[in-house]
């Protein structure tokens, strides 16, 4: 580990921090509907949209209306999808003449990017058309963020809101997340994007002669739009295969940087809009707490693991870290960074091998992956998660003050205790069960490149990942199969949609609720002790339930490394 | 406390909770308890597994058997926990059983139920019904629960609140209502029955003390769900394990992930939840208040307003004379020997308190009645004036308007001519305007005046004092502390009300309160999502008790009051109501200490249990036994002895309570998560390792 290395993710802390507070304002005043900066310019687009499409804006909507029209707008969208791709040949903007998309591979794609997952079982550059990766991809880039920031809103309003029915209105809230939050950070994005050397055009690939004379077909596209989205709105789906490791998908350090901040800038943001619109900031910053100590611990883990050579690697000679999968340019320390944050937020995007890393670096990407992604969290996605934990720390600990338990002044009873616990079961049930389901079945078997606990690894890390709607792949896995394809749509779709709906359940429940003054036999959840007993609760209930898959993946490997053993190939 | 402690285990406890813990062994009464009956599930499932192979022959069948025994073990210690609860209950029920069945009733036949009527018949004391009126002469024990329509009479109630003394019941009023397995010691009286046969006070009593009727709370059912969730999560972790092993190219035997899955589940918490609950309501009932259920010991935790009547709670039930305050002119000496006159033969308790204060403040000692010659005018509701008439001389206090009045009617020639008197009293129009001024002076600060006269002439005012109750400030400061707010109900004007409020350090006052208004407050509190909890005895506090989240009846108390209420308090004693919350908070205290003891205690299992499981596929994995346990056997027997001794251990915690200190939530929080929480982390780690030593030295595994 170098000081220039700590350094990089000092400033990148800074950056995300400096952010929240004007981003949450500006937030706050769009989902409160308020007058903001871009308002001349796009309150009469939004009133047009809802005239258009026949929405009344002040009509709120129910928990069970909020969460109908969420799914009714998500089916519409995978169907939309799924006949996109299954259609691009025949559609115009296709100047590479790429074929139908397999209905297997149809399938998992739509899903993926409908859940906010972004798997990508496909090849980018080799599988899709321009029109497919636009309107198909990067549209749904844009709406499946909305519509995770439009939960984590219609939760935020459960908290915020006293003996109300409604939660708000999931078209107002949908609108506005993409309108006025992600479209115009994108534009701004892409320019800078575009501006560090990151194609953006319409024209087909370009055929060059390399200095040998042989022909090659470099591959270019709206590239610089599409990545702005995929890092805003935590997608993580790349235009390249490589992602962000790919030099037209991440030309430069300073992209880099901007990429990185630009995955955790809205997550965090969202919490300060937490604590605004409950009416103290302090709670936002003390969720925004818990999530600072499991990322900053997870870096560290991480950059310690990768930066210096253990066991195998030491003896075979290698000095000075891991190098294995990485892009020089970007060096070990922004590499390690980069896999956290992508893997603490839902996004996915890589600009390394995660296969690569060490057995405890590349733990790490797994176990924040595993803990439902709920540090900062994919957008939106992020929060509500959080605030499931939330709702069983309060629940367990708060008892232990001598009252029904309270979280803002809302009491925490056996419907929000049931609701959460569903939101928390379905994320093992999917990533041990298939994983489980995989390592017996011959289709998965037949998955992983390596033998004995990595390869386990990469099995799990994809469930994992499929569940948690990460879509970051640990590589090395041959994932577009029938059976992989099919298995890991299932997981991302439930592990989307069932935390999705119990957590609007919980909103709609606790909307209903009268807010109780706080008092002195309140229990105080804005302090170090509230942080540490959220950290504790992630790491006990969200995590624990993985340590035996985490022993028989990584954690062996790590030992077996150490003891200077390794995995015969095959097999 | 002591007392409790040493009585949680005694040999009369024992023997029947012993039998319990087995019986309790049936599927039907476990399927209650989510983590335990799957604990059930498993156990069975691994005997029958052995029992096969021991047929068949196995390896490892010393180990897997004694895995097997601390499985039934397990079981066996939940449910001797809650067995235990329930028995010190049913001992108290047993005794009030046999009190009921040997009861008779004199049931009037007569038409008139009224002194005239005496022709009655004796019948089962369960053969009553309501409406029916029965006798009740001096020796016997009144039948059934009902309501005193005519005399009075002395009953002694040790039977239901313990207390020896007898206690005085007699018609109307707010003393009507008797309760039956009471005996009254002296006169007679005619109670009409109002309890239909089975639901008596004795019979839901019993049925509360053996927890037959203990239906599971709000926080219950949501600690519940909690559980099982969490039960379900770990059989996921645990189910996927095969599989995870297979790809690894090797098998783990069911024994070990029945182990496994064991020491995860919340099995501490899972045993214990229903010994804390019952244990919760034992505690209240041996604070002599009986809760009709376990969700208003539950909110009585909740309570954020506290509704307190003024007298008798917050103040003495009488007011005492602390000062006289004569009108310009008057020595102070002769109003406090006027007043001392005109009070000893007041036999009020405000009369003696005057004597006391002449006394003390100006060494006037009581003077023999009959010596002076005088006579006691008392007290009437038409002159409401008392005084003393002694030779030629008259002494009167009172009400201050009523003593000006008297006054004016006075021959001014005789005017204080009765005593000799080296003083010129102010002119009478004068001292009445001072006499009102110093009057108003003592209601503003929440006092009552007493004007006093003498021959005519008015001397001054007694300041008559609420006695706030020593003490009752700082339980108040602590109700503070406690995040409670306090709001005091009384009769008397704002301005009283508000002096007392000051000095006792109430939050907030209700003063010239009506019942409609108590029950406004309650709603209004309500509204804003608080819980309210208040005590009363009258018929009319009946609406307001029942809208109360905790609603305390005076034992003393109307049958109505106590109809409406969920708590009886057969003490009588309305300042329990603090207790009463103190101890809803400690059994909402201690669920959540256990579980989170509970949840944390899965750390250190998985350390024990984890290599030694995969030993066989991945010996690498030993890097993971921090603990240095002696053999994979060893580790894992280790994880499921603790898991099993555990709730052995807690059985004393669970019943007693997690003690309860008024610091203010934050604090609390920090000592239990600092006990409970990093407690139950680190605690296992030492005890699993102190029980594999053993296991190794008695050469167990």
């Amino acid at each position: 580990m170098t000081l220039n290395g700590w350094m990089q993710i000092a400033l990148y802390g800074a950056l995300v921090l400096a952010l929240v507070k004007p981003l949450g304002l500006y937030m706050t005043r769009v989902f409160n509907g308020e007058r903001t900066l871009l308002s001349p310019l796009l309150a009469p687009v939004e009133r047009g949209l809802y005239r258009a499409s026949g929405i009344d804006s002040a009509q709120e909507q129910t928990w069970l209306g909020y969460a109908g029209a969420m799914i009714v707008f998500n089916l519409l969208g995978f169907v939309l999808l799924y006949a996109l791709l299954r259609l691009q040949a025949v559609l115009p903007l296709n100047p590479a003449d790429q074929a139908a998309v397999a209905p297997d591979l149809a399938f998992n794609t739509a899903t993926s990017f409908v859940t906010n997952t972004n798997w990508q079982s496909y090849g980018g550059e080799t599988t899709l058309s321009y029109l497919s990766q636009m309107l198909g991809l990067t549209h749904q880039n844009f709406v499946s963020a909305a519509s995770g920031i439009a939960v984590a809103v219609a939760l935020i309003r459960g908290f915020s809101r006293a003996s109300s029915r409604t939660l708000g209105s999931f078209w107002v809230d949908l609108t506005r997340a993409t309108l006025y939050v992600l479209l115009p950070a994108c534009m701004v994005l892409t320019l800078v994007l575009v501006s560090q050397g990151m194609p953006q055009t319409l024209r087909p690939s370009v055929e060059a002669i390399t200095l040998e004379g042989a022909r090659q077909t470099i591959a270019v596209g709206p590239v610089a739009s599409q990545v702005a989205i995929k890092m805003l709105g935590t997608n993580g789906g790349g235009f390249f295969n490589a992602n962000a490791a790919h030099p037209f998908e991440n030309p430069t350090a300073l992209s880099n940087l901007l990429q990185m901040v630009a995955i955790f800038a809205i997550g965090a943001a969202l919490t300060n809009v937490f604590g605004r619109m409950v009416g103290d900031e302090r709670q936002g910053w003390a969720i925004l707490a818990a999530m600072g100590v499991l990322f900053v611990a997870g870096v560290a883990v991480t950059y310690w693991a990768e930066a210096n050579a253990h066991g195998v690697l030491a003896q075979l000679g290698l000095t000075g870290g891991n190098m294995e999968g990485k892009e020089v340019r970007f060096g070990i320390a922004a590499s390690a960074l980069f896999a956290v944050i992508t893997t603490a937020a839902s996004c996915g995007a890589v600009n390394a091998m995660h296969d690569s890393f060490t057995a405890l670096g590349g733990l790490v990407p797994l176990l924040n992956m595993q803990l439902g992604e709920v540090i900062v969290g994919g957008v939106g996605a992020g929060l509500y998660g959080m605030l499931v934990f939330v709702v069983v720390a309060i629940f367990v600990a708060g008892l232990m003050v001598g009252r029904t338990p309270e979280y803002l002044g809302k009491k925490i009873e056996a419907r929000e205790v049931k609701m959460a616990m569903l939101g928390i079961l379905c994320l093992p049930l999917m990533m041990l069960g298939f994983t489980a389901l995989a390592t017996v079945l011959p289709a998965g078997l037949a998955g992983p490149a390596n033998a004995g606990p990595h390869g386990f690894s990469e099995i799990l890390y994809a469930y994992s990942s499929a569940a948690a709607n990460n879509g970051s792949a640990f590589g090395g896995l041959t994932a577009n199969t029938p059976f992989y394809n099919a298995t890991l749509a299932v997981a991302m779709l439930v592990g989307r949609f069932f935390v999705k709906i119990p957590v609007l359940a919980i909103a709609g429940s606790l909307a209903r609720k009268p807010t109780l003054p706080a008092s002195a036999g309140t229990f105080p959840t804005h302090g170090g002790l509230f942080v540490g007993l959220l950290v504790g609760v992630v790491l006990i209930i969200g995590g624990l339930t993985f340590f035996p898959s985490l022993a028989l993946g990584p954690l062996v490997e790590h030992f077996a490394g150490a003891a200077g053993q390794t995995f015969a190939a095959g097999g | 406390m002591s007392r409790q402690t040493r009585s949680l285990f005694s040999a009369a406890l024992l023997g029947p909770a012993l039998l319990g813990s087995v019986r309790k062994l049936d599927p039907r009464s476990l399927i209650r308890n989510p983590v335990l009956f799957v604990v059930e599930v498993v156990a069975a499932l691994t005997t029958v597994l052995f029992v096969r192979d021991l047929i068949a022959g196995g390896a490892d069948l010393a180990f897997s058997g004694q895995i097997i025994l601390w499985l039934w073990f397990t079981l066996l210690f939940a449910n001797f926990a809650e067995a235990l609860a329930e028995g010190r209950g049913k001992a108290q029920a047993e005794a009030l059983r046999r009190t009921r069945t040997e009861m008779t009733a004199k049931r009037l036949t007569g038409r008139d139920p009224g002194p005239s009527g005496r022709a009655y018949e004796t019948v089962p004391g369960t053969s009553l019904r309501v409406g029916d009126v029965v006798l009740v002469e001096a020796g016997d024990l009144i039948p059934s629960d009902g309501e005193v329509i005519a005399g009075v009479a002395s009953v002694n109630e040790a039977a239901i609140t313990g207390e020896s003394a007898p206690v005085i019941r007699e018609s109307g009023g707010d003393r009507s209502a008797v309760t039956g397995g009471t005996q009254v010691l002296s006169d007679e009286i005619r109670v009409r029955i109002t309890a239909a046969p089975g639901s008596t006070f004795v019979d839901r009593m019993i049925a509360l003390v053996e927890g037959a009727s203990r239906q599971k709370t709000p926080n219950e059912i949501a600690l519940n769900i909690l559980l099982a969730g969490l039960t379900l999560v770990f059989v996921f972790a645990v189910a996927s394990i095969p599989s995870f092993a297979s790809y690894a190219g090797g098998a783990i035997p069911v024994i070990l992930l029945v182990a496994l899955f064991v020491t995860l589940i919340p099995t501490t918490i899972g045993a214990l939840l229903s010994a804390i609950g019952i244990a919760g309501m034992d505690r209240l009932v041996r604070f002599n208040v009986l809760a009709m259920s376990g969700r208003a010991v539950e909110a009585a935790g909740d309570v954020d307003t506290l509704l307190l009547d003024k007298t008798g709670t917050i103040t003495l039930g009488n007011r005492q004379a602390t000062e006289f305050r004569p009108v310009r002119g008057v020595p102070e000496l002769d109003l406090a020997d006027a007043a001392q006159l005109a009070s000893l033969a007041d036999e009020t308790p405000e009369g003696r308190s005057i004597v006391v204060l002449a006394k003390e403040a100006y060494g006037l000692r009581a003077r023999d009645m009959a010596g002076l010659n005088a006579t006691f005018v008392p007290f009437s509701a038409q002159s409401r004036m008392s005084g003393v008439d002694l030779d030629g001389s008259s002494i009167r206090k009172g009400a201050v308007e009523a003593v000006i009045a008297s006054v004016t009617g006075w021959p001014a020639a005789t005017r204080g001519s009765g005593a000799a008197l080296a003083y010129r009293p102010a002119a009478e129009p004068e001292a009445s305007g001072e006499i009102r001024a110093i009057a108003e002076a003592i209601a503003r600060a929440g006092g009552t005046p007493l004007a006093v006269a003498r021959d005519g002439r008015l001397l001054g005012v007694v300041h008559l004092k609420d006695i706030v109750k020593g003490g009752i400030r700082e339980r108040f400061a602590e109700l503070r502390r406690m995040g409670i707010r306090t709001v005091m109900i009384t009769g008397d004007n704002p301005v009283a009300a508000a002096a007392i409020a000051a000095e006792a350090g109430v939050d907030d006052f209700l003063a010239q309160a009506t019942p409609e208004d108590k029950l406004a407050l309650i709603r209004g509190e309500q509204a804003q999502g608080k819980l309210v909890a208040m005590c009363g005895d009258g018929t009319n506090d009946a609406p307001a008790l029942a809208q109360a989240d905790v609603g305390v009846a005076m034992n003393t108390g109307t049958v109505a009051a106590r109809e409406a209420g969920n708590m009886v308090d057969l003490d009588s004693d309305p300042t329990k109501l603090i207790e009463i919350v103190g101890i809803g908070k400690q059994l909402l205290m201690t669920r959540g200490a256990l579980t989170t003891f509970s949840i944390a205690n899965d750390v250190a299992k998985y350390f024990a249990v984890l290599p030694a499981m995969f030993l066989t596929l991945y010996p690498q994995l030993q890097a993971l036994n921090v603990m240095g346990l002696a053999s994979p056997q060893s580790a894992i027997l280790s994880a499921v002895i603790f898991n099993a001794l555990i709730i052995v251990a807690l059985i004393p915690l669970a019943l007693r309570g997690v003690a309860y200190r008024a610091v203010g939530a934050a604090a609390l929080l920090r000592r239990n998560l600092l006990i409970y929480g990093l407690g139950g982390v680190l605690a296992p780690f030492a005890g699993i390792k102190l029980i594999d030593m053993a296991l190794t030295a008695l050469h167990l595994a």
